[in-house]
């Protein structure tokens, strides 16, 4: 089938404003992903496309991008769900992610994203000594259940590229970090969070939140993160986790 | 262009996975260290491992690590050095542990214990049945390792160089001074000067047409240390994982097996039980992948196709449990629950639904036995003498200690990483401790500044996805799940000519600096030609059957003759040198290999 795809293209070096390339593939099979689509244009027609990617198939985060006006993993968008069922060709419109310096054609600067990220102290925090028999802390099935769905996020800033309150104010921490704060306030070995609190608690935390769900819509990891967001609103709230 | 930037550092490790962040961790604790990755860490490759980390903490039934030992052992067709494979099993308990105390969020077992699962040959030696030794997160256990040792780098606040991309060792006679790097942002050129430097940087999959690896596992640290003469040892011995997805070569776990998964042939046969009578589909992967090739050789593919049926629907994984005297059963949430992953590569990818349709699958290029030759604390050897190089480590899948011999277990390569990693680290810190920093040798980037500028203003007609591609054809054709003599000659005639095109024809559409990612590419295609005429070099020359390496003109293992590991030397003529180390014997005497 042929693909007819729109890339948002920009490169400092060469030109000061970006602009749409317009390529067309022939002989694209339903399966393919976007990135494979991405793969060919770089490959067979311009080299100088840039965009980010490694494992190709939604595990690394590398390739957020917003395809059709919305956001999803290049490598985990079948092009067949861009399209009519039965059409013999299929529009694609690629841009990178909303909400952060675009460097180079798809590429954009994570550097605030991972500043909103580090924020929250997104590590394991007890400082109790370990066991005596030198063995693994015990968690219920129960308390690991508690943080199952935030344990998986990759990073990848779908969510937080997606979110209006982050695009109106970029001070948001956003729903990546909440997700990741989240992980470990709800993790029953862990013993710091009420200093997590403190951060998402903050006027640039979870009440920017106005349940829009576009972060949970966009997260190629299927977090619930609008319900995240809303238990560390309710842990906010009852001083209780 | 402008001089190279100058960085020093008492020690930088270069790669982001499983294997540099252990050894950060470590090394840091007194060592001034940066880290160097080509990916953010949290992207690299470790993320995508599934099934296991194996360690015999057992927690659900009685295991020791000796049992995981002789296992191994087995597992590599006895070509593990056996002293190495003890400290692997036994360290492992520990650091998973530790893992966990870092924070690690494993799945549970009733009693709160880590929760393990079975995994391809790993047995109750006295039973011979599959045990529970993988412990694991779900179908995501590689996610969880790789994020929380990020978690823990950014706790104790260790200098991270993101996206910077490592191209040459600074090598003067026997010392290490450094390693050169471009920062792939501007393109700019860095030296990091430092006392010791530890390469990290993962597999080289990528060497073949279908493959669980990622697009930048491209083998750059390897290719790197042997064109600056560091022999690369039993590069012959890659692995073919044997449930991948059909073309796509996505990695579906061992674990969907370890849960009671069954592969299904063409005839609706349960094929594995013809095989390895008594572990059936968790033997070894090499015994799968091949019994996988068999199958489909004698026309019994799925509708005479080139691929196999994995099947862990609950009706069939119950009926077999029942055939098998097993008193488990598994239902539909329990599968969803083990295995989310996979069920949504499953219905991304393929529209198949795991809980209710069987998956098409076939072997897949995996896992770098192979690889820069260590001791147990990961120090890189010279020469098959076993002669140190001071100040130079690797650990993880590039290098090879050897623990994994001829083919190596799941839930081993996770082991390896942090077993191996740390130990790395902890062995560079004691090193900088006392040594000291050498000065820099003149120009120390101009070579390689050289090499970018000639593929970069190359005026050939060859671009990287067609020689790519050409690689990728002759190795999966020539060298892969079996091989004779004449098809191994060929691919050793190809790769000379795709050698030869990309060193005269390789060009480039991207002339810029920022991002050029067009040029990088092409430079990573130059290290998988590299270590694809190693792995051929490697492999014609060992006239036998062992583990992944399986010949039909030479089809039984010869112990007499090659109880040995292979290190190939890169010659300035661009040929290999061959010489040969014994493998190190231990409490297991080889022999013959039934599961
Ligand atoms: C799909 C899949 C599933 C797997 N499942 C399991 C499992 O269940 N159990 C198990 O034990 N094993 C499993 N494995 C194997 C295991 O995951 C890998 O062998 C292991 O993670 C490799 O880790 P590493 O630290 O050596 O390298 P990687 O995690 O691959 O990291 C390589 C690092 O090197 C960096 N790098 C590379 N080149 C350069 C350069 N030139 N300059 C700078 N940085 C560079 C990269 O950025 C990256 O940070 C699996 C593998 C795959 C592919
Ligand atoms: S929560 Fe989901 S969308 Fe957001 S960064 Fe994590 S994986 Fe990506
Ligand atoms: S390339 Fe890894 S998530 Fe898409």
């Amino acid at each position: 089938m042929q693909v007819n795809i729109k890339i948002r293209r920009y490169n400092p070096e060469k030109q000061a404003k970006a602009w749409w390339g317009e390529y067309t593939l022939q002989d694209c099979s339903r399966t393919d992903s976007v990135l494979d689509v991405l793969h060919r244009v770089k490959w067979e027609i311009d080299g100088t496309l840039a965009l980010r990617r490694s494992c190709a198939h939604g595990v690394c985060g590398s390739d957020a991008m917003r395809i059709n006006g919305a956001n999803s993993l290049a490598c985990k968008m079948l092009i067949s769900r861009l399209g009519k069922e039965g059409a013999d060709s299929i529009n694609i419109q690629v841009e990178p992610i909303l909400g952060l310096p675009v460097l180079k054609d798809l590429i954009v600067d994570m550097e605030p994203f991972m500043e909103h990220y580090r924020s929250v102290l997104p590590y394991f925090i007890n400082d109790e000594p370990a066991p005596a028999d030198g063995r693994e802390r015990l968690q219920s099935q129960a308390d690991r259940e508690k943080f199952d769905d935030t344990t998986k996020c990759i990073l990848c800033a779908a969510c937080t590229t997606s979110c209006p309150s982050y695009w109106a104010n970029g001070k948001y921490v956003g729903p990546a970090a909440i997700v990741n704060a989240h992980r470990f306030i709800f993790d029953s070995r862990d013993e710091a969070a009420e200093s997590r609190l403190n951060v998402v608690g903050d006027t640039f935390g979870v009440w920017r939140c106005r349940t829009i769900f576009n972060c949970t819509n966009a997260c190629p990891r299927e977090i619930e993160v609008t319900k995240a967001i809303a238990e560390v609103k309710v842990a906010l709230a009852t001083g209780k986790v | 262009m402008a001089n190279p930037t100058v960085h020093t550092f008492d020690a930088v490790i270069v790669g982001a996975g499983g294997a540099g962040m252990m050894a950060a961790l470590y090394a840091g604790k007194s060592a001034n260290v940066a880290v160097i990755s080509k990916l953010y860490p949290t992207r690299s490759h470790t993320g995508a491992a599934q099934g296991g980390i194996g360690a015999a903490l057992a927690n659900l039934e009685e295991d020791k690590w000796e049992w995981h030992a002789y296992d191994t052992v087995k597992g590599s067709d006895y070509l593990a050095d056996q002293d190495a494979v003890d400290v692997l099993c036994q360290d492992a308990i520990d650091v998973v542990v530790e893992l966990e105390h870092m924070g690690l969020p494993f799945d549970r077992i009733e009693n709160g214990r880590i929760s393990q699962r079975r995994f391809g040959g790993h047995t109750n030696n006295e039973t011979n049945r599959p045990v529970y030794r993988a412990c694991h997160a779900a179908d995501r256990t590689g996610h969880m390792i790789l994020q929380t040792l990020y978690q823990n780098c950014l706790k104790n606040k260790v200098n991270f160089f993101d996206e910077y991309q490592v191209v040459d060792l600074i090598r003067v006679d026997d010392t290490v001074r450094g390693v050169v790097a471009i920062n792939i942002a501007d393109g700019s050129f860095h030296i990091f000067h430092s006392k010791a430097v530890m390469f990290a940087t993962g597999g080289w999959g990528r060497c073949w047409e279908v493959t669980s690896n990622a697009h930048s596992l491209t083998g750059d640290g390897a290719a790197i240390c042997m064109r600056r003469g560091i022999p690369m040892q039993d590069m012959e011995f890659f692995q073919f994982h044997p449930t991948g997805i059909f073309k796509l070569g996505i990695l579906i776990t061992e674990g969907v097996r370890g849960e009671g998964g069954v592969l299904i042939n063409g005839e609706g046969e349960r094929f594995m039980e013809r095989y390895a009578p008594s572990i059936k589909d968790l033997a070894s992967r090499d015994v799968v992948s091949r019994a996988i090739y068999l199958e489909v050789q004698a026309g019994r593919g799925i509708n005479g196709k080139n691929y196999v049926h994995l099947d862990v629907t609950p009706e069939t994984v119950n009926h077999y449990f029942e055939k098998d005297g097993e008193d488990m059963r598994i239902s539909r949430e329990y599968i969803e629950q083990k295995l989310p992953d996979i069920a949504d590569f499953t219905r991304t990818y393929l529209g198949v639904d795991p809980v209710k349709d069987p998956m098409p699958v076939q072997p897949t290029a995996h896992y770098a036995m192979g690889g820069i030759p260590t001791n147990v604390d990961s120090e890189v050897l010279l020469d098959a003498e076993n002669r140190v190089l001071p100040g130079l480590y690797a650990a993880g899948e590039v290098a090879c200690v050897s623990v994994h011999g001829a083919n190596r277990l799941g839930t081993n390569s996770l082991t390896d990483l942090v077993v191996f990693g740390k130990r790395a680290g902890v062995r560079m810190a004691d090193f900088c401790d006392s040594a000291e920093l050498l000065p820099l040798p003149d120009n120390p980037a101009e070579e390689i500044m050289a090499e970018f500028d000639r593929i970069r203003n190359n005026e050939g007609n060859m671009k990287t996805y067609t020689l790519r591609d050409r690689m990728q054809k002759t190795m999966t054709a020539n060298v892969s799940v079996f091989r004779v003599h004449d098809q191994m000659a060929k691919a050793i005639n190809d790769m000379d000519e795709i050698k030869t095109d990309y060193t005269r024809f390789i060009t480039v559409d991207d002339k810029g600096k920022q991002f050029n990612t067009d040029l990088l590419e092409a430079w990573e295609l130059g290290c998988l030609i590299d270590l694809a005429r190693a792995t051929a070099a490697s492999a014609i020359a060992r006239t036998e059957s062992r583990g992944a390496h399986a010949r039909d003109d030479y089809p039984e293992r010869d112990d007499d003759n090659w109880l040995t590991h292979t290190f190939a030397t890169l010659q300035s003529d661009g040929s290999f040198e061959l010489t040969y180390k014994p493998v190190t014997l231990g409490r297991y005497e080889p022999k013959p290999r039934v599961y």
